[in-house]
């Protein structure tokens, strides 16, 4: 019992650091794993989720729909930007950088002059298991369950559908698409606004587990960013793979030797990728099953 | 001025003032990072600044007057209360920069002077927000309460996840409450069992106390909390404005001469306070502040008029000099 009860513990860890750096880069790999804008507004659009997560949850929204209702309004948030700002920045990846930097900071800053310093929080819905001595929180797990739903959706929707289908070819090869008759730019709007939606998704999720606060965002910035760098241009093969071996190298670092090392650990392990896998996870894997 | 939370613009702001506006005190600071970021400024132009904030102590330098409290006054009070009330095992969790490493060090003497044992200690990087390893680490530690000296949005994360986690055991704390009033903040129970030793919250029953509350709704009706920064920049406002009246203008060799009197004392919102000269920090009564499940605030216990007596009985007297240095218990005065 004691061995399963840690061997639990281990995978529950695992589990927590994993469904962390999924959410939190999913919407970064659609809008910067696929689309290729480096998009520094990443940690907005998440605080835009979980603020607007909270308000809904407030006005007496249960949280799921408190949720989703976050999720829309960043896409549509998300779309609108691409049409006035991104848009003209596809082939300009460093004029991106300072463009989403500059959404960010007007976002944080707006937000903080509107709303103030801080929000209520929302708390986080009651209900733990204990297993041996130990409990766990039981919002965690659900947390997890999302992560597994979100990868399988995402996988569902890019590759079983049609607007999956046409969103891939135009995103790979735009004037091929176009000459099929695919309007691009609505794609590329929509695919922004997905990538928004889904960011705000993990605002959503995390919102009732965090302090509300402007900056909100940027503890997401670093996780997100080194998971789709580590897993390369294909978001299906390596943002998994990559969440799941930088979930173990954190979650066992922090185990053994505290926070500090855990993020010193996540960031040596995204350098050695960097410098021997230049593609990332996704093209290693790619290659080595050819 | 209000800067931003950048230790840079403090220190821009800070040469503004003593170099191009010659301004005689200044008030500022409200993170030990930002207060040793320009205090080498004020020493420079020879400037008076008081610093309004409790801190992890230690600062002998004539050119500060600090009214916040200090850890003989919040640590030596708060720490063996836990250890009679709850147990002698100890876990530790501090933000990773100079205060939380200071304050977690006079935890550490603190527990080993009174015989109890540190079970766990851990520094948390500023801006994570993530706890659940840290959690179960502190689970399975078996303390019997933790000392939280979190700091910063993020790491207020802890208190919900920690609650959610269903961990259940007491905590302590020097920063919760008395400054970002979380028992307001934070959705109920998630800090319950929050222990703090503070000078002065709002919540203090004392007609002193209720006057000042009056004062200051009166003042400013949309201030959501009156914190212990408040009594603080309150006391020293009225503590300045002492020191130029009896050394007669704003001289600051006046001002420190007034200050060896060790008679400088004032009736405020937390009752009777002196400034100590030798280290040129305030006397203080400490209310233990415990946090219940509904996040209202109870009263366990009050400790009056402690004198911040740790910089002087280690060897800093700021009547005879100034190194203008912080102190740490392993490392006091007297071995410089």
């Amino acid at each position: 019992m004691e061995l399963f009860a840690t061997i639990f513990a281990m995978t529950y860890q695992f589990g927590d650091a994993f469904s962390f750096l999924v959410i939190s880069c999913a919407g970064l790999a659609v809008i910067f794993g696929m689309m290729g804008i480096i998009n520094l507004a990443h940690g907005e659009f998440i605080m835009c989720g979980a603020y607007v997560t909270a308000a809904a949850a407030r006005v007496g929204l249960p949280l799921p729909l408190a949720i989703l209702c976050g999720a829309l309004v960043a896409g549509i948030v998300g779309m609108a930007i691409e049409r006035t700002v991104v848009r003209h920045l596809y082939h300009r990846p460093l004029d991106s950088i300072i463009a989403t930097w500059g959404i960010s900071l007007i976002a944080t800053q707006g937000v903080l002059i509107v709303l103030g310093s801080t929000m209520q929080g929302i708390g986080t819905p009651p209900g733990s298991v204990a297993v041996g001595a130990r409990s766990f929180s039981l919002y965690r797990l659900v947390l997890m369950a999302a992560a597994a739903g979100l990868l399988v959706g995402l996988y569902l929707l890019f590759y079983h559908t049609r607007f999956g289908v046409i969103a891939r070819a135009t995103i790979q090869r735009p004037q091929m698409a176009r000459a099929l008759g695919v309007d691009t730019s609505r794609i590329y709007a929509l695919t922004f606004g997905l990538g928004a939606a889904l960011a705000s998704l993990a605002g959503g999720l995390y919102a009732p587990t965090m302090t509300m606060v402007p900056t909100m965002g940027a503890t997401f910035i670093v996780e997100s960013f080194v998971t789709v760098v580590v897993g390369g241009a294909d978001i299906f093969v390596g943002a998994p793979a990559a969440a799941a071996i930088l979930a173990v190298i954190k979650a066992s670092m922090t185990a053994w030797y505290g926070q500090l090392f855990g993020q010193i650990g996540l960031l040596i392990a995204v350098i050695v990728v960097i410098r021997v896998l230049p593609g990332g996870l996704s093209a290693w894997l790619k290659k080595t099953r050819q | 001025m209000t800067p931003s939370p950048d230790n840079r613009r403090y220190q821009e702001f800070m040469r503004r003032v003593l170099q191009q506006d010659q301004v005689d005190v200044v008030f500022a600071g409200f993170s030990s990072a930002s207060r040793e970021a320009y205090r080498p400024i004020v020493n420079q132009f020879d400037g008076l600044a008081f610093y309004n904030n409790q801190y992890e102590g230690g600062v002998c330098d004539a050119n500060m007057i600090v009214t916040g409290a200090v850890p003989e006054q919040q640590f030596s009070t708060l720490i063996p209360w836990m250890m009679e009330t709850y147990g002698p095992n100890v876990y530790t969790i501090a933000a990773d920069y100079n205060f939380g490493q200071i304050s977690a060090e006079w935890v550490r003497k603190i527990v080993d002077d009174e015989g109890g044992t540190m079970v766990g200690e851990e520094f948390i990087p500023l801006g994570v927000s993530q706890f659940s390893q840290t959690i179960q680490n502190i689970r399975e530690s078996g303390a019997d309460f933790v000392v939280t000296l979190l700091v910063g949005a993020a790491q207020a994360s802890y208190y919900e996840q920690a609650a959610s986690a269903n961990v259940g055991l007491p905590m302590a704390s020097s920063v919760n409450v008395g400054q970002g009033y979380e028992h307001k903040r934070f959705t109920p129970p998630s800090l319950a069992q929050m222990h703090v030793t503070t000078n002065y919250i709002e919540e203090i029953d004392t007609p002193e106390s209720k006057a000042f509350v009056e004062k200051f709704r009166a003042a400013y009706p949309d201030e959501p909390y009156i914190n212990q920064e408040a009594a603080n920049s309150y006391i020293a406002m009225y503590l300045y404005k002492q020191l130029v009246e009896r050394a007669g203008g704003t001289d600051h060799d006046a001002i420190r001469a007034v200050i060896a009197g060790g008679d400088v004392c004032f009736d405020g919102p937390s009752g009777n306070v002196c400034l100590d000269p030798k280290s040129q920090h305030m006397s203080h009564t400490i209310y233990l502040a415990k946090v219940e499940d509904d996040h209202s605030i109870s009263f366990p216990k009050v400790w009056e008029n402690i004198a911040p007596y740790w910089l002087g009985q280690a060897g800093c007297d700021l009547t005879q000099n100034d190194p203008s240095a912080q102190y740490t218990p392993s490392n006091p005065p007297s071995a410089n």
